[in-house]
């Protein structure tokens, strides 16, 4: 009952929904970026929500199944193959004891999902299965997989099968400039009108310093308005007094290179915060890749709630479809 | 005589050397093995080997030593 690792790919980890209700003492939640890929993927083997799963980045893992069991992969556009016959992506595949996953080269997207049957039994660590690499806690030892590692599977799936489907309608697509939303605030005040419209304006590139923790942008350069800085502040005008960063904030240190927070970021610091992207839009964040460009689209708070909603209807629909 | 093209896996900054004192992995007429290194690609903050996926001899980069590359994209020309 378990997943030998024969080869982890870049930085294939385990996760799950996430480590939520430790953001006020220092710990981020970690879970998959992609989260609709991940509830996806459980739906489709048939996994309780919350069951783990494998989140790789760029090149898939290659994993042995040591059972029968159903796997789908989800999330990036990526060739797959069982035992070197491709099989489709966003449905639910038998494979049997022996048997070998392995990818391709991506075609579109950056994080591919695999999820099992029973999900990816490693032990609950302040209630979640995800990895947190930079401290090293949760997943399978605190880190990323390597070659020889072998995870249990859980035994706990309450309806495992093959064929289940995903409409294409359905399917996100991965343009080559993805299109976020973002809640202005909380101190979008500190750059002058014109930066603001530019930041707005911009088509992003991705630099490759692009992970977990958070996205590094560049683009353009932005300016903040001259202040004589307040107490508790540094002395760079892109500083504020301490805060908490909302999981999706931007910040511009320097003004240059704005950096969106994701959720193995700290958080908490000293940085003006521009907004936030909106939490359904980090799933297209995690789907693009260094080189991608990103723009970031305004909304209010009405219009964040809006598009959240829709997002999660879709999931709600989905889900009851392949029920 | 033909040639092959090793395109790079990951997207990231292209490096000819292990480090940048370190002599290059291969220089230009220098003969290669199947799996032997010949640059770094660096994405994320980790450095992921670019392997030769045949045996040949170099006869050209492709790519300037830190430009930024895409998957998929020509790095290393090889005369098989």
């Amino acid at each position: 009952m378990s997943i030998r690792v024969q080869d982890p790919g870049l930085e294939t980890t385990v996760q799950d929904t996430g480590r939520l209700g430790y953001y006020s003492i220092g710990f981020p939640p970690s879970g998959a970026l992609d989260s609709f890929a991940y509830h996806v993927g459980n739906a489709l083997v048939g996994n309780e929500p919350g069951a783990a799963g494998l989140e790789a980045v760029y090149l898939g893992p290659t994993l042995e199944f040591t059972v029968d069991t159903v796997i789908a992969v989800t999330g990036a556009d990526i060739p797959a193959f069982v035992d070197g016959q491709e099989i489709p992506l966003w449905e639910s595949v038998a494979v049997s004891a022996g048997s070998v996953l392995s990818f391709g080269q991506l075609r579109g997207g950056a994080r591919p999902y695999i999820a099992v049957a029973g999900g990816v039994d490693v032990p609950l660590y302040y209630g979640s299965r995800s990895t947190y690499t930079l401290v090293g806690i949760g997943g399978f030892e605190g880190r990323a997989l390597r070659a020889g590692d072998e995870l249990a599977i859980g035994s706990d799936a309450r309806d495992p099968r093959a064929g289940r489907r995903v409409d294409a309608s359905d399917v996100p697509v991965h343009p080559s400039t993805a299109e976020v939303h973002l809640l202005v605030g909380l101190h979008s005040y500190r750059l002058t009108e014109d930066s603001l419209a530019r930041f707005t304006d911009t088509e992003w590139k991705v630099t490759p310093d692009a992970n977990r923790v958070g996205y590094r942008f560049r683009g353009a350069e932005l300016e903040f308005v001259p202040r004589e800085q307040p107490f508790g502040a540094g002395s760079d005008p892109a500083n504020v007094t301490d805060c908490g960063y909302p999981v999706g904030s931007v910040q511009v240190p320097g003004g240059v290179e704005p950096i969106v927070l994701l959720q193995d970021a700290v958080t908490g610091g000293g940085y003006a915060t521009l907004g936030t992207v909106v939490s359904v839009d980090r799933d297209r964040l995690a789907q693009t890749k260094t080189g991608d460009r990103t723009r970031f689209v305004p909304v209010d708070l009405d219009g964040a709630l809006e598009v959240r909603k829709d997002r999660l209807g879709a999931l709600d629909r989905i889900r009851s479809a392949l029920a | 005589m033909g040639s092959h093209t090793i395109t790079s896996r990951t997207p990231g900054v292209f490096y000819h050397r292990p480090s940048p004192d370190a002599d290059p992995y291969v220089t230009e007429g220098a003969s290669v093995s199947e799996g032997d290194t010949v640059g770094l690609v660096e994405v994320m903050k980790t450095f992921h080997e670019v392997k030769a996926d045949a045996a040949g001899t170099v006869s050209k980069f492709l790519v300037e030593n830190e430009d930024e590359v895409t998957i998929g994209q020509d790095l290393v020309e090889l005369e098989t």
